[in-house]
């Protein structure tokens, strides 16, 4: 990719002020995110990756302290008003949660959960918005979308639920899509859904995921380059491929070795 | 110590305070709370002459009958909370830690008792038995024990699954002492916070009853008959009602703040 | 949803049965009867009185003659107002209640709900501590205290609203004591919606709702209101029930003709009938504000089924 990233973060560090001292979430982190691609920052929890998604979204808690930037098409977002931010958020920039049963509303219908992503980003009407929205379900293949729009998230199975979690990410056209353990919540065979559900959509709508997992099967499927993570430091970044190839740093190496192998004894 | 919980440390001062001086301070006065004194009818409030807070309608001195009040609410609040916090800790203790009929009966009861209107019935009682104090440590405790026991029962069912209870049903303990030695303890964070929110309740039911001329017996003097008195003589001698109004305020004011204070420190599900 | 309806009310007349029961043992209990202590009464007219109300019949046969006339809905005449029954000084005197007590718990609701969500938004700063310490004054101070002092204020120095009394759709007689029956309440609203917008505004819903750059008056109001209001309904059943008989002080200061005075002079008197009456009222009203109150909290939250 010649062109410039749509993403750039350096020396991010995300600290918090306890009674023991400073504690770092992520400590000096630097990335580059370009349009289109997949960037898949794997690590243990604790690790802090699901801070620097956070720290992108302006959703970290008030106690967290920032240092250094980020950057989306060279806007500043640390920092970064209200107004302003909420302008990207949703928009251009958009966030698919861990655990889709807390993460979307259970007093709203799925349909008004849709729908207002648009109304409010795009001004859309009601009509046009609730239309898009449908669209959005049988893009993300949930079977008989008119009925299952109008039910609430309590009603949906738990696959069902985070794909409406990615329809709702989906629905202004971001350029970028956050994901933060999208499957680890999931049954198995229902991961594997959804992880080709995020291929295809990455493919139709060529927005850019940075994908955060302790998963490296998922990573493996899905991730053009990987970052790994360890107590808030990016250790090492490369292309998939020669990460799993020949890791460079001991502990990727060591995360690759605790993979289980399937081989017939020699 | 944290900035937020200053204020709950001065409210349990000044609770302290106010029962502390309600003991000692009318053995050290030369007045009492019961001979009138007719040539000093209502006086207003006055550094010399010896009447700090001036005299009632019958002359007695008003700081004195006020820390009396103050003697005669705190006692009944303390009481009637200590039933209240006690007959709903066993029944919500018991209920949880039962489970099944057992529980599903107790807390039908407690359902049941709801509807029953416990104000109308307290006064009943009071009015038709005498205002004897005992009837109303009791009938005062029984207004308030069903929220506690509520609670109790919600808070040990969550106990019940932890591991140390476990523990301890393996190596034999059962039912009462379970109840007794396990459980009871390990609710006292729960309890005593809503035990400090129960008194402020207890305080103005009782208040309110010898507002309406049920609670207790003249010459003894609650708080909530002080204010009685008072508000009948407002507009002549507004510092009848004044004075016990704002002690009441403050009492109930600290002990609302206190408990608020101690549900920050202690309520596990409210640790953000 | 009416199967529910209907299965509650089937459940609450064994309650309301249990309350008949000990009221009227508790009043039957009690030394005295309702004309007993008319001194100037000649023992023959006492007796003759006595029987055409029944009170000289074995205690069980006067329990089922109430019970079966509570039945068709008669609560019988009054001792201490003759020639009145129960259910006339009932009707006279229940809309003057209802009328101040709902007011008052409207009142309660569109201040208390705008607080104590501007208190968990705005967390920690003026606009949570100056409210919040205001609302620990407002729930230590009894209605009796407040009445009072709201008379002396506005009505006696300022001359700005009438004292009391009870002119029949007059707001300005209305405004002091529902202002002196809501401030607790207004209070108490504005403090458990406060606590149960915290744990609303820490939810991972919420959470999504900023990711989704929502503004915050749509966050506030689609996303936060609803969830938050669950408590308050849970907490508004019992205390719209409890305000009925706290009316009886604001009653006594503004010189209301409501019911709440009836009922401690009824006791004093030995009214049996009219004392019983009022209980049974307030019985009634409680458990019906249950349901109600159970009735919208399955409204507001989806995930609730009534069975």
């Amino acid at each position: 990719m010649s062109t410039a990233p749509l993403l750039q973060i350096r020396g991010l560090g995300v600290y918090y002020a306890t009674a023991h001292g400073a504690v770092d979430a992520v400590n000096d982190l630097d990335l580059d995110l370009g349009a289109g691609e997949c960037l898949g920052l794997v690590g243990e929890s604790g690790s802090g990756k699901t801070a620097v998604l956070l720290a992108i979204m302006g959703l970290l808690s008030s106690q967290a302290r920032l240092r250094g930037n980020i950057r989306y098409r060279g806007t500043e977002l640390l920092g970064l008003g209200a107004p302003a931010l909420n302008a990207l958020r949703g928009a251009r920039i958009a966030m698919v949660f861990q655990d889709p049963m807390s993460a979307l509303n259970p007093y709203l219908r799925v349909i008004d959960q849709l729908s207002e992503v648009s109304r409010v980003h795009g001004g859309s009407s009601r009509r046009a918005a609730e239309q898009r929205a449908l669209e959005m379900l049988e893009s993300v293949q949930i079977g008989e979308p008119e009925r299952r729009a109008r039910q609430y998230p309590h009603q949906l199975s738990g696959g069902m639920r985070q794909r409406v979690m990615i329809a709702m990410a989906l629905m202004a056209e971001p350029e970028i899509v956050l994901a933060d353990e999208p499957t680890t919540a999931l049954d198995v065979t229902v991961q594997a859904q959804i992880l080709s559900l995020l291929q295809q959509v990455r493919a139709r709508t060529g927005a850019a995921l940075l994908l955060v997992t302790h998963d490296l099967g998922v990573v493996a499927q899905l991730a053009d380059r990987v970052g790994v993570m360890r107590a808030g430091r990016l250790l090492e970044l490369a292309d998939c491929e020669r990460l799993f190839a020949s890791p460079r740093h001991a502990y990727t190496q060591t995360l690759l070795a605790a993979l289980p192998k399937l081989e017939l004894p020699a | 110590m944290s900035n937020r919980h200053r204020g709950s440390w001065i409210a349990g001062g000044v609770l302290l305070l106010v029962a502390l001086s309600s003991l000692i301070v009318p053995a050290l006065s030369p007045y009492d709370y019961y001979t009138p004194q007719l040539d000093l009818i209502s006086k207003p409030p006055m550094l010399q002459g010896g009447h700090l807070l001036g005299t009632d309608p019958l002359g007695r001195d008003l700081l004195i009958r006020v820390l009396w009040g103050c003697r005669i609410s705190l006692l009944i609040a303390l009481v009637a909370s200590g039933i209240s916090v006690g007959l709903g800790v066993l029944w919500g203790a018991t209920a949880g830690y039962a489970g099944g009929t057992i529980d599903a009966l107790m807390m039908r009861t407690v359902d049941v008792l709801y509807s029953v209107p416990f104000v109308p019935f307290v006064i009943v009682l009071t009015v038709l038995f005498g205002h004897e104090l005992w009837l109303m440590f009791v009938a005062i405790g029984a207004v308030s024990w069903l929220d506690i026991a509520r609670i109790v029962r919600g808070e040990t069912l969550s106990l019940k699954r932890r591991e140390f209870i476990e523990a301890a049903r393996v190596s034999g303990v059962r039912g009462a002492r379970m109840i007794g030695r396990h459980i009871v303890p390990n609710l006292l964070g729960v309890v005593i916070i809503y035990a400090t929110l129960t008194v402020p309740t207890v305080i103005l039911f009782e208040a309110f009853m010898s507002f309406l001329g049920v609670g207790v017996r003249v010459p003894l003097a609650s708080l909530g008959s002080l204010i009685a008195d008072g508000a009948s003589d407002m507009q002549a001698h507004p510092h009848l009602l004044l004075v016990p109004a704002a002690v009441l305020a403050a009492i109930v004011y600290c002990f609302n703040f206190l408990g608020d204070g101690l549900r920050d420190l202690l309520d596990p599900r409210q640790q953000s | 949803m009416l199967r529910y309806i209907l299965r509650r009310v089937l459940e609450s007349i064994p309650t309301l049965l249990l309350i008949v029961t000990i009221a009227f043992a508790l009043l039957h209990a009690a030394p005295g009867g309702p004309f007993a202590a008319d001194k100037a009464m000649l023992p023959e007219i006492r007796h003759s009185i006595e029987a055409r109300y029944h009170l000289d019949e074995p205690l069980w046969r006067q329990y089922l003659r109430y019970l079966g006339d509570l039945a068709h809905g008669d609560l019988g005449p009054s001792f201490q107002y003759r020639n009145t029954s129960v259910n006339q000084l009932i009707a006279a005197g229940l809309p003057v209640d209802l009328t101040v007590g709902l007011s008052a718990i409207v009142l309660a609701l569109l201040a208390g709900i705008p607080i104590g969500l501007n208190a968990a938004w705005r967390r920690h700063t003026l606009w949570d501590r100056l409210p919040m310490g205001l609302a620990v004054a407002g729930i230590s101070l009894p209605v009796f205290v407040v009445a009072p002092l709201l008379v002396l204020v506005f009505a006696v120095k300022l001359h700005w609203l009438p004292a009391g009394d009870w002119v029949h759709g007059s707001p300005s007689h209305l405004l002091l004591p529902v202002a002196a029956l809501a401030l607790p309440y207004v209070a108490y609203v504005a403090r458990i919606v406060r606590g149960s917008a915290l744990e609303v505004l820490n939810t991972s819903f919420i959470r999504t709702a900023h990711a989704k750059g929502l503004p915050a008056h749509r966050i506030l109001l689609h996303h936060t209101l609803r969830p938050t209001l669950a408590p308050v309904v849970s907490f508004l059943g019992p205390t719209t029930a409890g305000i009925v008989t706290i009316s009886i002080v604001v009653e006594t200061v503004f010189g209301l003709p409501g019911i709440g005075r009836f009922f401690v002079t009824g006791a004093l008197n030995r009214d049996y009938t009219l004392v019983l009456g009022i209980t049974i009222l307030y019985g009634t009203l409680i458990i019906l504000f249950n349901l109600l109150a159970d009735l919208c909290y399955a409204w507001l939250d989806p995930r609730v089924r009534l069975e």
